[in-house]
């Protein structure tokens, strides 16, 4: 009886969870473009979606900045745990970790509006009226990946055994050999976790960078904004379904294929937001 | 770990490829245009692209490759913000009337050449100098601005909700019998405008006391509206999610195509007419580019294929004198030409016009005043009081707990 | 100790440089902007004219404790019983607990919206069964639904990962000493899991605080939040000063009641030691 409370529980709430996203993947197969009747079974929005030039940019323009900003946050940010990890003051570390942390701490609306100040007073400044763009938004991306990379790395630099670094150093490494050859391969499965964090951190923004693009440069969820302050095109709930569908084949390999030994960076994700 | 390997190998790959994309676009030159949301043709439903249209007309008169870069606005407020922030440029904005002639006392358009716009002379006579730009050169055009279509704004309702004998005038936004159901402009001056003419004030005042009772009137409406929204007005229309909207009226055809049970009035008080014009913003880096886009436009195929998707007055001939553009008319409505072009309320409507600065502030701050405007409903005071005393009770008891155990 | 090596000084210096420019830097600009007004002379007039604002303020608290307290509500026990199912299962139910997460906000809160707006396939169900529609959208229920549906997720998997890691000896060991399962659960698991629950909390209620996006769909621009009033603000260079008053206000609105929550986790934990 109890078993089967629960899993009731468990179904009600999964099912309240998921019915939107349902009936929104469901609608996108519809012919006419209604959310109220289903006409008929199509690919129309598909196909339109496919055609769309607007989207497929945005979709180009989400990837190579979530591969950028997450790639350059992952080596300033182990690089700054390196240093961190033989920092000897404790306050200066102290200040530098929650100095980092303020973009994870802070509300997105806030980070956003003030690298936008940032930015558009440097615009002024410098008197550059196309300022904003992919430039601005790879620093804000990177910013806010930071922190995130900072949180997967140091944990692997304060379990490595100090006396294999110091070894290699007495054999006659110099420090970054030591690094390079010794601590580097340790503390990867950290950087890697931190690289996977950035780029879905990056690829899911909308708040920050709704305060830092600009009209040359959109990514996915600003393009998905855009069309769902106008006029909203069936074609819209196709890449919605598109989305969910690829980030639920994503889930599943990641989770089911092979041991999965490393529930970490798992844990890491889940705490993240 | 093989996972993380593999992904990382995917994005080394992916990321050279990206790149190689983007670098062989930069030769091409790119055309920045900023114009209202739906409102140009774009190519679904097997109309015309008419971005995409220039881009191969430029390709094929000159040889040279353009991208068009577009993006789209709700509300005039809104584009002035974004080009005057200083970090955003365009090569084309399409504002209304009053918000050129802001612009224009701003220095912030660049004054036209019509040589490299030959295409002006489609323009109707009426139309070529507009009541709030200029015409130095004596050319018979404006200086700042190219007329793209005009209209006047209205009031959309629902058929099968509406009663029909509340009709004919503004008084409807205000009908308590349609709470939750009436959808109100989200920017400032059209919303301000429907309390004005509904009042019988005048839109362009200076007059701040006149402002306040426009204000008094939408705060007595925001009980009953059920949201402040632009183009979401086509979705909840077509949709059903709502019975009455002011909106702009080409937008009503495009709904009615959607949904039959749709009807438009224009109100008996009077209206406001607005043209949407193009201009070329001071800090564009394209500008001859930006006038070959302008004088494409108002040809005849993209000219005609944009007033048919938009349903909008054109001041242009060759889409009046276009067979194309009459039939698509009438296939929408019989009335929907004349609903555009021969109603009398074209004779009464109005046209805001700028105001001084100041008047502009006070503006914006009596709009901050009516949207942070809000009730808090008892019920959501009770639900937050009683989890703070619920959240007290856990800590006293926590603390008082910790104090015995500690004791032993 | 030997003293430190260049490499091992400077690695954290890049980042260092970055966090300056774009973490330091930025927020003191909101710190100028809040407190000069439009002509860069000093002014408190963008605090005091916050008074203005207050309804939103407490509108906004208030909506964000509803929700974070729903969540906590519907969550909890949710990640409880999901904790109880078998580890394949278990597996599943994460699977299916985070793709909500991972899938752009802006989807999800547009098709909830979709779903429940008046003329939405909700209300299209209900009527067809002879009942009154719902007016759901442009509601503060509305809004309060949107946030609990955004941000459940957020609240049920950290809750999820301290109750799989909760050690079974525990519960096993209360049971042996006489506890009912009530008793367990008050006196072994929840306190066992309160740093589980301090995260998922801190997690729902600051964005729900912020959030401009849900409102603007859900309470149809008619509700607004202190995140639609910062967006707005900062959409004209005219009213950037109150603005980011606004946003430093919130900022330290949020600061102290996170500071609060930490509290309450930091007794706890000596409650359990």
């Amino acid at each position: 009886m109890k078993k089967f409370l629960s899993s009731g529980y468990i179904f009600l709430i999964f099912a309240l969870l998921y019915a939107p996203i349902l009936v929104l993947i469901v609608f996108s197969f519809n012919e006419g473009g209604s959310l109220s009747e289903f006409t008929g079974f199509s690919f129309t929005w598909y196909k339109e979606l496919f055609n769309d030039e607007q989207a497929l940019t945005a979709l180009k323009n989400s990837l190579v900045l979530a591969v950028l900003s997450s790639c350059i946050a992952t080596v300033i940010g182990t690089f700054a745990a390196l240093g961190l990890h033989h920092m000897k003051r404790k306050w200066a570390k102290g200040a530098i970790t929650s100095i980092t942390n303020i973009p994870m701490m802070n509300p997105d609306i806030v980070t956003g509006v003030s690298m936008m100040l940032l930015f558009v007073a440097v615009a002024t400044i410098i008197k550059a009226n196309d300022f904003m763009g992919f430039g601005t938004m790879l620093v804000a991306h990177t910013t806010f990946n930071l922190p995130y990379v900072l949180l997967s790395v140091t944990p692997r630099f304060n379990a490595l055994d100090k006396s294999l670094s110091e070894a290699a150093m007495d054999l006659g490494c110099t420090p970054a050999r030591a690094f390079f050859s010794v601590e580097l391969p340790e503390i990867v499965p950290g950087i890697v976790s931190g690289l996977m964090l950035g780029f879905t951190m990056s690829l899911d923004d909308f708040v920050i960078s709704h305060f830092v693009s600009s009209p040359n440069f959109q990514t996915l969820p600003l393009y998905v904004y855009n069309q769902t302050v106008h006029n909203v095109k069936f074609s819209m709930y196709a890449l919605c379904a598109i989305i969910v569908a690829t980030i639920l084949a994503i889930l599943l390999i990641v989770n089911f294929a092979g041991s999965m030994g490393d529930r970490r960076s798992r844990r890491a994700k889940g705490g993240a937001r | 770990m093989k996972r993380f390997v593999s992904l990382i190998l995917i994005c080394l790959v992916l990321a050279p490829m990206l790149f190689s994309c983007s670098k062989g676009e930069e030769k091409v030159k790119t055309l920045y245009v900023y114009n209202w949301g739906e409102y140009i043709s774009d190519g679904s439903e097997g109309c015309l692209d008419s971005n995409k249209a220039f881009e191969d007309w430029y390709y094929k008169e000159t040889g040279e490759r353009v991208k068009v870069v577009y993006s789209t606005f709700s509300s005039n407020e809104d584009m002035y913000a974004k080009l005057s922030s200083g970090s955003v440029s365009y090569d084309i904005v399409v504002p209304s009337d009053y918000m050129i002639e802001r612009l224009r006392e701003e220095d912030m358009l660049a004054p036209l050449n019509y040589d490299n716009i030959p295409n002006a002379k489609n323009i109707v006579e009426e139309f070529r100098v507009l009541n709030c730009d200029t015409d130095d050169d004596g050319n018979g055009y404006s200086d700042y601005s190219i007329p793209y279509f005009y209209g006047m704004i209205g009031i959309i309702y629902n058929t099968t909700m509406v009663d029909k004998a509340d009709i004919g005038s503004w008084d409807l936004m205000w009908n308590p019998k349609y709470k939750g159901n009436i959808l109100q402009f989200n920017n400032s001056r059209d919303a301000f405008g429907t309390a004005q003419y509904k009042l019988g004030l005048d839109v362009n005042s200076e007059n701040p006391k006149q402002w306040r009772l426009a204000l008094e009137e939408l705060r007595k409406q925001k009980d009953i509206v059920q949201g402040y929204v632009m183009d979401e007005i086509f979705n909840k229309m077509e949709g059903g999610s709502a019975a009455i909207a002011a909106y702009y009226a080409g937008d009503f055809l495009a709904m009615y195509e959607n949904n039959e049970d749709l009807d438009f009035y224009y109100p008996e008080e009077g209206t406001n007419l607005y043209v949407d014009a193009m201009c070329v913003p001071k800090s564009s880096k394209n500008k001859e580019l930006a006038e070959a886009y302008i004088n494409f436009m108002l040809s005849e195929e993209p000219a005609v294929a944009n007033a048919l998707y938009t349903y909008y007055a054109s001041p242009n001939k060759v889409v009046l004198e276009s067979e194309e553009y009459k039939e698509g008319m009438n296939s929408i409505r019989e009335d929907a030409y004349e609903l555009m072009y021969n109603t009398d309320a074209l004779k009464t409507a109005t046209s805001y016009e700028n105001l001084p600065g100041s008047q502009l502030a006070l503006i914006n701050n009596l709009w901050e005043e009516l949207k942070s405007d809000i009730e808090i409903s008892p019920l959501i005071y009770i639900l937050c009081i009683g989890i703070v005393i619920a959240l007290a009770f856990f800590g006293i008891f926590f603390a008082v707990r910790k104090r015995i155990r500690n004791n032993y | 100790m030997k003293r430190k090596s260049i490499f091992q000084r400077m690695a954290a210096a890049p980042h260092i440089v970055w966090m300056v420019m774009f973490i330091v830097a930025p927020m003191l600009f909101v710190l100028y902007f809040a407190f000069t007004d439009e002509k860069g002379r000093f002014t408190f007039d963008n605090i005091l004219s916050l008074s203005g604002y207050s309804n939103v303020f407490v509108l906004s608290i208030a909506f964000a404790l509803i929700a974070t307290v729903i969540c906590l509500l519907i969550g909890y026990p949710l990640a409880y019983f999901m904790s109880k199912a078998s580890p394949r299962t278990r597996k599943l139910l994460m699977v299916l607990i985070m793709l909500p997460m991972w899938c752009n906000l802006l989807i999800r809160t547009y098709a909830l919206m979709a779903l429940l707006d008046n003329g939405g396939l909700l209300n299209a169900l209900l009527v067809k069964l002879g009942l009154n529609k719902l007016y759901i959208v442009g509601s503060d229920f509305g809004v309060i639904l949107g946030m609990v549906y955004d941000f459940l997720p957020y609240m049920v998997l950290p809750i999820f990962t301290t109750m799989t890691k909760l050690d079974k000896r525990y519960i096993e060991a209360a049971a042996d000493l006489g506890c009912n399962s009530w008793q367990t659960m008050t006196k072994v698991v929840m306190p066992l899991t309160v740093s589980g629950v301090i995260s998922g909390v801190t997690m729902v209620f600051v964005p729900s605080i912020s959030t401009f996006y849900i409102s603007q769909k859900l309470g149809a621009g008619k509700i607004d939040l202190v995140g639609d009033t910062i967006e707005r603000l900062f959409k004209n260079t005219s009213t950037y000063n109150v603005g980011a008053a606004v946003s430093l206000v919130m900022m330290v609105l949020i600061i102290i009641s996170v500071g609060i929550m930490n509290k309450f986790s930091d007794d706890d934990g000596g409650i359990i030691v």
